[in-house]
């Protein structure tokens, strides 16, 4: 017998759709606000601010070294909410599946949501699922979404740095983008290389509690684009010039030689499980050591300080003590010839 | 990964700048030719350590920028027969053709294109696709040849009939040959291209040293190698001596890769081959020999490489040339960005209007 695939029924919102949603997506997305399989989720809201984002994964392969498409969408949309101070209160989950797709790679990728939901603690409240015919997308394609709740005298932005601030990585560069370059070219870069895909609300939580209100100015998740990327965002929304010091960047020797091989910059590398943070400077130390005290946030760094310059630049001071600009990722990071 | 390390010491670095400083007498301009050098000066900020008159330009070592509108355009043609399914390294499908379309543009319109990290995956393709027609689009210098030469005999033992390479693959010391017999050119020294060097071997310079009185130096990779080098570049100058030294020799010796050259010279041979911005330049190129003819294919696909006009106004075959810097270009920073690109210099990572762009600080104010 041929193992069990997707069909174009599933989608249909009849018969095959419902005992997909009742034998696999409550099997392990269980939470009664999603069982009641009402056309909406109504969520108990507290005093603050709602926080809102969506975010679509389309990522190849769907599983590898560290976690998969459905964990990343799930930690992906969480630190999106987190990056703003919002406590996430749930998440939607709408699939895009495409006809043929093996019903064992989809209960994986559903088993991995439910586990990244229960170790984050923040439940999926509502869900579709659409299928298309073979060859109309890739697999599996999921959007998220996430709601939260910000609490009033939380105000984190990328205009909010200061000149003066000093910026923090709260860990390794480039691990994640490396991983999924790595995996769809099977090059094997050794060491113990995988994505760093983890929710980060937990940190960014205990990084606000620790430290004086309104010491920390920006919270931002360097994904695609990079480390490099969000820093330049953060200079032109805040008017101000950004310098960086290479040697203080955390970074894998893997990932180091594995870009030297491919003539990447892992400046400009993906990551899933690492927050930029913009302090003032008077904090900084105690932000670090709160940073550093977390899972997932022991090798932190201090990499670098919001200049005083109004030209927006991000320039970094180099290993040799030479210096270059930082500019904005053109295009996808292409491995090169040779 | 302590030994990288030692060549990234800001310590060593700073009194190689210090010794170059006080070496130099007089302005100075040194060729880089491989589109990695060009890259590390870049990236590691060695440009703003370099004394004043010193200057550093690029040549023709980039793969991408070198290979001509027309192969593109053949690419393109073959990308888009029905029944054909392209393999390519890396940063060449965003070079444009004559008509400013590239293989990333094909793709978007349907065709096969595939990016591979080895020739070797280009076989794995025709295996999983019995029923189509894989080309690999071969591109580059002696650093990629081996692999091709090795990938067209594994396809000839294993008896593929749906594999093809489609060969653009060119050697170095043609172009060289050519650039420094000119007796126009400004450049005093040349930092040889360490990953060539490695096949070639460090002798392949002499002619250069010899023929045309130029300081020649194999040059590695790391901050630390490439000062070495500039550094023996600029003695040999103030003394007036033209030799080939090698300040590489971790890496590349006198002689070569032998294994690797007997791979190619079985499989190659040499032919006329055209260059971005500088022509055919003969026996510059490398075309598959008799024996294995039956996987080349602009023979058996009978592709057509008709010769194109370059792009107006791109500056790329003088800057390749190492006679004008990006900045000179009227396009550069404004029509031609890394996100626009309007010439081959401007798309690879590792050309060097990319490069200027991206990593300058000050020229290309
Ligand atoms: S800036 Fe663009 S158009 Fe000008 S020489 Fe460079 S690649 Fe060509």
């Amino acid at each position: 017998m041929s193992p069990e695939t997707i069909l174009l029924d599933h989608g249909s919102g009849g018969l095959a759709s419902q005992q997909l949603i009742s034998s696999l997506f409550l099997k392990y997305l269980d939470h009664p606000v999603l069982a009641a399989l009402e056309d909406s989720a109504v969520i108990q809201n507290g005093p603050g601010r709602l926080a809102l984002t969506t975010d679509s994964y389309v990522v190849d392969p769907l599983f590898f070294p560290g976690g998969d498409i459905g964990s990343m969408a799930v930690h992906g949309t969480i630190n999106d909410l987190a990056m703003r101070g919002a406590r996430p209160l749930g998440l939607t989950l709408a699939l895009i599946l495409e006809e043929g797709l093996e019903m064992a790679v989809l209960e994986r990728v559903i088993a991995s949501v439910a586990r990244a939901c229960k170790e984050s603690g923040v439940p999926v409240l509502s869900g579709d699922t659409k299928v298309v015919p073979r060859g109309k997308a890739d697999k599996l394609f999921i959007n998220t979404s996430g709601v939260g709740l910000v609490a009033d005298d939380i105000e984190l932005a990328s205009r909010l740095a200061r000149p003066g601030d000093k910026i923090i990585l709260s860990g390794t560069m480039g691990d994640h983008g490396l991983t999924i370059m790595a995996s769809r070219a099977g090059l094997a870069l050794g060491g113990n290389l995988q994505s760093d895909s983890m929710a980060l609300h937990h940190m960014v939580a205990d990084l606000l509690a620790g430290l004086k209100t309104g010491s920390v100015h920006v919270l931002r998740d360097p994904t695609r684009g990079g480390v490099a990327t969000v820093l330049g965002e953060i200079a032109r929304a805040a008017g101000c010039s950004v310098e960086i010091n290479e040697a203080a960047l955390p970074l894998r020797p893997e990932v180091r030689g594995g870009c030297e091989l491919l003539g990447l910059d892992p400046l400009y590398l993906a990551n899933e499980g690492k927050l930029l943070a913009v302090v003032a400077p008077e904090v900084a130390d105690a932000a670090l050591e709160l940073l550093q005290a977390q899972a997932g946030g022991g090798e932190s760094a201090i990499i670098g300080t919001v200049g005083l310059d109004r030209s927006t630049k991000v320039t970094m001071q180099t290993v040799i003590g030479g210096t270059r600009i930082i500019t904005p990722l053109h295009g996808e990071p292409l491995p090169r010839i040779c | 990964m302590k030994y990288v390390d030692e060549f990234r010491d800001q310590g060593l670095a700073r009194d190689l700048a210090a010794a170059l400083d006080r070496t130099l007498t007089r302005p100075r301009r040194i060729m880089e030719v491989c589109g990695t050098h060009t890259m590390a000066v870049f990236r590691s900020g060695l440009r703003s350590l370099l004394p004043e008159g010193l200057e550093l330009v690029s040549g023709p070592g980039c793969p991408v920028c070198v290979t001509s509108a027309a192969h593109v355009d053949a690419f393109l043609a073959l990308a888009g027969r029905p029944g054909v399914r392209v393999a390519t390294f890396g940063d060449l499908i965003r070079v444009p053709g004559s008509d400013g379309t590239s293989l990333a543009h094909a793709r978007s319109q349907g065709a096969q294109v595939e990016v591979v990290y080895s020739p070797m995956d280009g076989l794995t393709l025709a295996r999983n696709h019995p029923d189509e027609t894989v080309v690999f689009l071969g591109v580059g210098f002696e650093t990629t040849t081996p692999g091709v030469a090795a990938t067209v005999r594994a396809a000839r033992q294993e008896g593929l009939s749906n594999f093809f390479v489609f060969t653009t693959q060119k050697t170095m010391m043609p172009p060289l040959m050519a650039l420094f017999g000119d007796p126009d050119q400004s450049i005093d020294g040349l930092l040889c291209p360490g990953h060539v060097s490695a096949i070639i071997g460090a002798a392949a310079y002499g002619p250069l040293a010899e023929r045309y009185h130029l300081p020649c130096v194999v040059g590695g990779f790391e901050p630390v190698d490439i000062l070495q080098a500039l550094l023996l570049l600029v003695r040999q100058l103030e003394e007036g001596r033209s030799e080939v030294e090698n300040a590489y020799t971790r890496v590349v010796s006198p002689a070569g890769n032998l294994q690797a050259q007997s791979l190619v010279a079985e499989v190659f041979e040499p032919v006329d081959m055209e260059w971005r911005g500088l022509g055919v330049i003969p026996g510059s190129g490398l075309q598959l020999r008799a024996p294995y003819r039956a996987y080349d294919a602009q023979e058996c696909l009978g592709v057509e490489v008709v010769s194109a006009t370059e792009v107006r106004g791109c500056l790329c075959g003088r800057i390749l040339q190492g006679r004008a810097r990006p900045p000179e270009c009227p396009l550069f920073g404004s029509r031609c960005t890394p996100s626009t690109p309007i010439g081959p210099c401007m798309v690879s990572s590792e050309g060097t209007c990319s490069a200027y762009y991206n990593y300058s600080l000050s020229d290309s104010n």
